[in-house]
């Protein structure tokens, strides 16, 4: 029993991790309705800048301020080359956009810092600690801390400030919002920005487990079955969504890895998502667009 | 003679070749109801997004409170003081109607974000007044009662109400009202023009409204403009278009 506890609370652990890059996106499509590929290449931006700043020395509050600003340049340059130009297309096209860009940043980000791995330690250490009858990884309960906080900023930003009503109006209705004076440049440029910090935040965290390389852009794949299980667009779906995939990859490379001969977790989050898409294809807290007639 | 608020001057707009408005011209004195009335596909919403900049003209200018544009964005139009209403309801549908309405006053935030965020007391004490406006739109619409919940479980009436009191909170100069009685009964339209009035009788605000029941429309305004496809076959006193025999031939003739 304490075994089955175990894998359970490592997988929903894990999953925290798969949240935090879903988060990303759902601010975003929120906001602009864009599903973003190239939040991971976001991510992965954000984490590089943060390794080759500390290696050259930087201190760690510092690095982490310029990743963040280099997050926030983006997303100015994303609202007025792609955003901008683009607005009223349709959303294959925004989509379309995002996946050019998703290369473009991944790209610009490895010319300018190399296609190296890079270790990154964050000092906090990735080993197993006894909490009651069962062990967890220290890294995993301090990762989820540090979503959990990200998760009740996030909400305070949207649910306490003039800024997140703004945001809650665009995402409800832009025409009606634009009728009233807000302005959907600056809304877009502060989503992306914060989605940016998610970006960070996230690519720091799983950059300390599997190295900061190409391959971090590829999150990306992990997010889109929480995003559809969860729905695109509610924060706390996603951080269900995230637990769901964590735990029931977790629990099924336990339970049925062996019968198959294992490597399960590598597509069992996409075949849950493909149950959902069938069952409930809005996912669990996302809103089924009723269309008018 | 007084300058009008609002002046069309052969405003045409077509969509793929389709002519929408030809060469349409009305003005709006300051302080009154002017209704857009017309057949089905004769217009009159697409002249009402062209005021406030949803639509943009093919040629044509219009001149709003001294401000001459041939063409102009929905964020203009609210800064300079349009207000508008929708159709279909397009209210911040998950937002309480009090954050609805204080999304309203968003063009007359002077504070920033930060000082906003952090509770500085130059954002704190905007906040309260903003709070304070808000609240009292809510009182002058009647709707105090649905203040703390999601808009878009209200019944339509109300939210119809929500709708025009995002737009008032502005204090804006004009509002166009697009449908505001749409789908009512009798007692609610009843009750949705006396709100109208009210609103124009106490603050003053000009009142560019779209609707299809001719009996409100001639009982709440104080001029009508009769479009018919696209071109203005009347514009005057509710008494006068209701005997102009062009209206009455293009339009009012055909009521059952």
């Amino acid at each position: 029993m304490d075994f089955f506890v175990e894998t359970l609370v490592g997988g929903l652990l894990a999953g925290v991790m798969y949240s935090l890059v879903a988060i990303g996106f759902v601010l975003i499509y929120k906001a602009s309705r864009v599903f973003n590929f190239a939040q991971g290449s976001m991510l992965l931006f954000a984490a590089l800048a943060f390794v080759t700043l500390t290696e050259h020395g930087v201190p760690f509050w510092l690095a982490g301020a310029i990743a963040l600003l280099l997050m926030i340049l983006t997303a100015v340059l994303v609202e007025r080359v792609v955003l901008r130009p683009l607005t009223g297309r349709s959303d294959l096209t925004l989509f379309m956009a995002t996946l050019g860009l998703s290369y473009v940043i991944a790209g610009v980000a490895q010319a300018a810092m190399g296609t190296d791995v890079h270790a990154l330690d964050l000092g906090i250490p990735d080993v197993p600690i006894n909490v009651g009858p069962i062990q967890v990884s220290e890294f995993d309960l301090a990762a989820a801390g540090i979503s959990g906080i990200l998760v009740i900023g996030l909400s305070l930003l949207f649910t306490r400030t003039r800024i997140g009503i703004s945001l809650r109006a665009v995402a409800d209705n832009q025409l009606a919002a634009q009728s009233v004076g807000i302005r959907l440049d600056w809304i877009w440029r502060i989503v992306w920005s914060v989605a940016g910090f998610v970006g960070l935040v996230a690519g720091l965290l799983w950059g300390a487990r599997e190295g900061v390389q190409f391959s971090l852009s590829l999150v990306v794949l992990k997010a889109l079955p929480v995003l559809i299980i969860g729905g695109f667009t509610s924060i706390p779906g996603a951080v269900l969504g995230g637990l769901i995939v964590g735990a029931s990859e977790s629990l099924a490379e336990l339970y049925l890895g062996p019968l198959i001969g294992g490597g399960l977790s590598a597509w069992f989050a996409y075949v849950l998502a493909l149950i959902f898409l069938l069952v409930r294809p809005a996912g669990l807290f996302g809103e089924r667009e009723i269309e008018r007639v | 003679m007084t300058k009008p608020l609002l002046a069309l001057h052969n405003v045409s707009l077509s969509f793929k070749g389709v002519k929408a408005l030809t060469n349409l011209s009305f003005t709006v004195q300051a302080g009154q109801v002017c209704a857009l009335i017309g057949p089905n596909g004769a217009g009159k919403s697409s002249a009402l997004n062209i005021v406030n900049g949803v639509y943009r003209a093919d040629s044509g200018r219009i001149v709003f409170d001294g401000t001459r544009f041939e063409r102009i964005r929905p964020l203009k139009a609210a800064r300079l003081g349009i207000g508008r209403t929708f159709q279909h309801n397009a209210l911040f549908k998950h937002m309480s109607v009090l954050d609805n309405v204080m999304a309203g006053l968003t063009r007359h935030t002077r504070t920033g974000p930060l000082s906003h965020a952090f509770h500085l007391p130059r954002g704190r004490r905007e906040e309260a007044r903003m709070r304070e406006r808000a609240e009292q739109v809510l009182d002058f619409l009647h709707i105090r009662p649905h203040r703390d919940a999601a808009a878009g479980t209200l019944p339509y009436g109300v939210q119809k109400r929500v709708d025009l009191a995002r737009a008032l909170v502005a204090k804006p100069k004009l509002i166009l009202l697009d449908e505001p009685m749409a789908g009512m009964n009798q007692d609610e339209k009843e009750e949705m023009s006396g709100f109208i009035r009210h609103t124009n009788r106490t603050l003053g605000t000009t009142m560019l409204l779209i609707e299809h029941d001719v009996g409100v429309v001639m009982d709440l305004s104080d001029q009508v403009v009769v479009l018919d496809y696209g071109r203005k076959v009347g514009d005057g006193s509710p008494e006068a278009v209701r005997n102009d025999p062009e209206v009455i031939a293009a339009y009012l003739g055909t009521v059952h």
